[in-house]
């Protein structure tokens, strides 16, 4: 890998001209620095001060030694530390064959492949756990039709391994996203380099295209990390309880208690969140993966012949069906009569739908508007804060980066009782206090989201080479053209991963909406989702808006897709 | 979307101003805020009578989880909401101790003061007891036919070696009616042998879920075949035509599903009339309804309830056995919580290896055991069912205080982590012994 990465680094300029920022950049950063103070900072500190406050207010780290002395919490510990990294793992082995394949072959489906890669991603809450235990539980549908033909059960949820199996099929497409877009940042002139020296198959995979594709690659990685390391959904589903981030929340969601403990456990996830982070980046640091030419929009694809586009479908559909698995288990559920106990549902209806487009269809006008505008904002402000973190060096650009990254960390519950403390008593005109307003819960999906979409802008960054941004200039063009010419187009696709996760994620979020929604005319599809299933009536109608709320997500990934494709066919004909 | 949020804005003034002339007639306010945990099968009946009854108020029902509810309370004291709707009895508490509830003394009459033993309302008045629930058995029956599994009947046949693994509750730390479940066990049997009961009990258990419904939804899968649930949970999934059953064992608890006004309640008028609707012979005759079949505290209202319909005032296994002490609940609810994760949620595994082995043990020596082995399972099985904490300590002011919201200056015994990292270990060291013994006596014969 090496080879590849030092010879761009003898070409690199040393732009001192970078150094400086321009005041449009600082005021930027000013305004980004101001967003998570109002929005994250404050309303999170007003919250977990208990952490570090003993029973008469004063400051103490007493709880924190607490945390150190119990055996449980330890154990906890080194549990989510290990589900944490065999969760990269294996979500690398459902990833990495998919991304290569989609990148390096020419299909004509690729746009479909990619959304059913996204699909994932978007667990409704509480259907999604249903559903996984009716496919993969251990009297689902896999186990019983074991269990008849063949005597014996596999215990696919249990325990820990039941956990990384579980968010490696829910979290993967971090990984396949991100080193999609990166593998198609690879200039195609660099493989034809190394094919000419005489690389082929592996070699040229493993010294040349997986080593430039590295930023995609560890910034899907990390994710995956910190998002299972606060992951508490499915910990909950699989009963798994000695982990950090369910027993941070058992505590802090127990009614009445005064223990500080869950937000002393808060604190250190965000802690090792952002170690993560850290090392991530440690990881790639030194190198160069930035490359200059921009004509070949990415490796050069080929036609496969007729044997290898069978074994490359089977691959694609076998992949497709193991990470589709709960999503076809909560389809069958939305169509069920009642469902217990069997390989498949007693019998079919469309009643549910009925009775949630009857009843429910503002709500998914409000999760497109929200989720939406969320995801947009976070692309806005990630890939402005990943472009001043990379390429200025305005004093405190890392410490922001670092607290944007560390709202990933944050339970939604402890984010929604902080907004609500701060924003309950500025009162709108009209009466409304600003934290029930719906704009709060955008603000609220798009803060927690904000790392995805900085993590993507910022692997994508790191292959833009900075000389094409210079180039630019020198011709004449001011930083707001470069940007609008040069740096989106050809950041499109990582542009495109952090859009589709924010909101994709953003979809079924339910912690921060229950508590900040309070008109059933602002709910998005999540809260509606949460009132149909606390009854045993209701499990087919929120079966339905679960599979609506993965119909959405799949159609704005569809469209961002095209839209991200278009930018790059579109830059490739500008530039040459 | 600026011209959608105009209009409805426009609508919404317009209804608003309809609604004054019609609501003002009645004398009661024009909207009414309910914060609530209760699905909408039980909210929109009550919220439809309430708009039928007293047309141009508009009910707006806000469906949110107990925690969240109590959180959003804490936040919203400078504009609250009007109605706190829910079934846990720990989080009225709670709320009233912060002084977020507004006394009011129902002017309804006919209504029971007590069902069972349990007092139906707040002696202070905070909040009411609107319906009542009762603790039972509920199991999926394709489950039990597939495992050959006897339909369980009492609560003491859920110890028994066959349903191991088969069996799930809620955490009592997480739903405050299997937290009043659980007291009514200590209470009924006593505080060492109630705790033997529910630690042998928890060697069968499959899971302690972290919600109310997750046992209900897990049953209905058939991802685990027996649940202790709130009667509802089990006739409303049969209702619904999921293959479950449910039962009442001889005795169990009875508990109350409340309603409160919320201190400085805008709509204080509408609040009020809210209360004496779910109390009226009208309201009551609602809980009937199969979707929502809870147990009216309205005597007359049975009267006309369906023949096989559960009625806690006649049937005397129903709470009535165990005399229910409120202030003895109240002062150690939760370091009664707080021990039981420790003992059994989060020590599950343990636990039910222990318990596992204990029955093997016992399954394979039979009646013709050797006293040394006797006397090794009878260690295992004490080490196996006993607990950390002295009755007297539990309910003594200093140590209970450690788990609760204290006043500032009030002595407590210790921070909670340090209880709990005690009870910790001695949970994990009891189990592996018990479980070493139980193999020694399997082993020696």
């Amino acid at each position: 890998m090496v080879d590849a990465a030092t010879a761009h680094r003898a070409i690199h300029v040393p732009a001192a001209v970078r150094w400086q920022a321009s005041p449009a950049q600082t005021a930027a950063l000013l305004l980004i620095a101001l967003f998570l103070v109002a929005f994250l900072i404050v309303p999170i500190l007003r919250v977990i001060v208990v952490a570090f406050t003993d029973r008469d207010g004063t400051f103490t780290m007493v709880h924190f030694g607490d945390f150190l002395r119990t055996g449980l919490l330890r154990e906890a510990f080194w549990n989510s530390i290990y589900v944490g990294v065999m969760t990269i793992v294996v979500a690398s082995v459902i990833a990495v064959p998919l991304a290569t394949l989609l990148a390096r072959y020419r299909f004509r489906s690729a746009a479909l492949i990619h959304t059913l890669g996204v699909v994932p991603l978007v667990m409704p809450p509480f259907v999604g756990a249903v559903a996984m235990q009716l496919i993969w539980g251990r009297n689902g549908t896999v186990n019983l039709i074991l269990f008849d033909w063949f005597g014996f059960r596999i215990p696919f949820m249990d325990g820990l391994n039941g956990v990384i199996f579980v968010e490696a099929l829910h979290y993967f497409p971090f990984i396949l996203l991100n080193l999609s877009a990166s593998l198609a940042n690879i200039d195609s002139s660099m493989e034809e380099s190394a094919q000419n020296l005489g690389a082929h198959g592996v070699t040229l995979f493993s010294r040349i295209i997986f080593p430039l594709a590295l930023p995609g690659y560890v910034a899907g990685a990390a994710l995956v990390f910190v998002k299972v390391f606060d992951d508490l959904a499915t910990p909950l589903l699989l009963n798994v309880s000695n982990m950090l981030a369910p027993q941070a929340y058992l505590k802090i969601t127990s009614v009445g208690l005064a223990d500080p403990m869950g937000y002393v456990i808060s604190v250190i996830m965000v802690g090792c969140s952002l170690a993560a982070v850290g090392l991530a980046s440690l990881a790639l640091k030194g190198r160069d993966f930035a490359s200059q030419q921009r004509g070949g929009g990415g490796l050069s694809q080929r036609t496969l012949g007729r044997a290898g586009t069978i074994a490359a479908a089977c691959l694609v559909i076998v992949t497709l069906a193991l990470v589709l698995s709960p999503h076809v288990g909560i389809f069958l559920l939305s169509i069920a009569t009642v469902w217990s106990f069997a390989p498949l549902p007693d019998g079919f209806t469309l009643a549910h739908y009925a009775t949630v487009l009857r009843e429910a269809a503002p709500m998914i006008g409000n999760t497109v508007l929200y989720c939406g505008l969320a995801a947009f904002i976070d692309v806005v402000l990630g890939a402005m804060l990943a472009y001043l973190v990379l390429r200025t060096r305005l004093p405190g650009r890392r410490l922001i980066e670092q607290i944007a990254m560390s709202a990933v960390a944050i339970p939604g519950l402890v984010l929604g009782i902080g907004l609500l403390r701060t924003y309950y008593d500025v009162v709108l005109p009209g009466g409304q206090p600003l934290a029930t307003f719906w704009l709060m819960l955008v603000i609220a999906y798009a803060v927690r989201r904000l790392p995805y979409a900085m993590s993507a802008a910022g692997a994508a960054l790191q292959q833009l080479h900075g000389s094409l941004e210079e180039a630019a200039e020198n011709l004449g063009a001011g930083k707001l053209r470069v940007l609008a010419r040069i740096v989106v187009p050809l950041t499109a696709g990582g542009l495109f991963a952090g859009f589709v996760t924010s909101f994709a994620t953003a979809a079924v979020e339910l912690s921060a909406t229950l508590i900040l929604v309070t008109h059933a005319a602002d709910a998005p599809l999540s809260y509606g989702i949460y009132v149909y299933m606390q009854s045993a009536a209701g499990r087919g109608p929120g079966a339905a808006l679960g599979v609506i709320a993965v119909v959405v997500v799949a159609i704005a990934t569809f469209m961002a897709y095209r839209f991200a494709a278009r930018q790059r066919g579109l830059r490739s004909r500008e530039m040459f | 979307m600026l011209r959608v949020t105009t209009l409805r804005f426009c609508g919404a003034v317009v209804a608003g101003l309809f609604a004054l002339s019609t609501a003002h007639a009645q004398g009661i306010e024009d909207r009414l805020v309910i914060i609530t945990s209760f699905s909408k099968d039980v909210t929109t009946p009550f919220a439809h009578a309430f708009e039928k009854k007293y047309p141009g108020t508009r009910v707006e029902v806000q469906n949110r989880n107990t925690a969240a509810a109590v959180a959003f309370l804490r936040e919203t004291r400078s504009n609250p909401p009007d109605i706190f709707w829910a079934s846990a009895p720990d989080a009225f508490e709670v709320l009233k101790k912060n002084s977020l509830l507004r006394s009011y003394r129902p002017k309804a009459q006919g209504l029971a003061d007590k069902i069972g033993a349990y007092p139906v309302n707040d002696p202070d008045g905070f909040y009411a007891g609107f319906a009542a629930s009762g603790y039972g058995i509920m199991y999926n029956t394709r489950y039990l036919r597939a495992h050959s599994l006897p339909a369980p009947k009492e609560w003491d046949d859920l110890k028994k070696p066959i349903y191991s693994g088969h069996v799930g509750i809620s955490a009592p730390s997480r739903s405050g009616t299997t937290h009043l479940t659980v007291e009514t066990i200590l209470q009924g049997e006593g505080w060492d042998k109630g705790w033997a009961s529910l630690l042998e009990i928890g060697g069968n258990l499959t899971q302690v879920s972290d919600r109310s419904f997750g046992v209900p939804d897990a049953v209905n899968s058939g991802q685990y075949g027996i649940g202790i649930v709130i009667d509802f949970f089990g006739l409303s999934a049969k209702a619904s035509g999921f293959p479950v059953e449910f039962v009442y064992p001889t005795v169990t608890a009875i508990v109350p599903a409340n309603v409160g006004i919320i201190a400085n309640a805008r709509n204080e008028k509408a609040a009020e009339a809210f209360v004496e609707l779910l109390l009226s012979d009208e309201g009551q005759q609602i809980l009937l309804d199969p979707k929502i079949q809870r147990l009216p505290v309205r005597l007359s209202t049975y009267e006309r309830a369906p023949a096989a319909y559960p009625n806690p005032f006649k049937d005397t296994r129903l709470g009535t056995a165990v005399r229910f002490d409120v202030d003895l609940s109240e002062a150690r609810y939760e370091l009664v919580n707080s021990l039981y994760d420790r003992l059994i949620t989060f020590r599950l595994k343990e636990l039910n290896a222990a318990w596992k082995t204990i029955h093997d043990a016992e399954a394979k020596l039979g009646t013709n055991a050797s006293d040394a082995a006797k006397r090794l399972i009878g260690d295992a099985r004490r080490l196996a069912s006993s607990v950390p904490v002295r009755e007297s300590e539990a309910a003594d002011k200093s140590i209970a205080g450690s788990f609760q919201e204290v006043k500032p200056g009030q002595k407590v015994a210790g921070r909670q982590a340090e209880f709990e990292e005690k009870w910790d270990s001695f949970a994990v060291k009891n189990y592996a012994e018990a479980k070493a013994f139980a193999e020694k006596a399997a082993a020696g014969r």
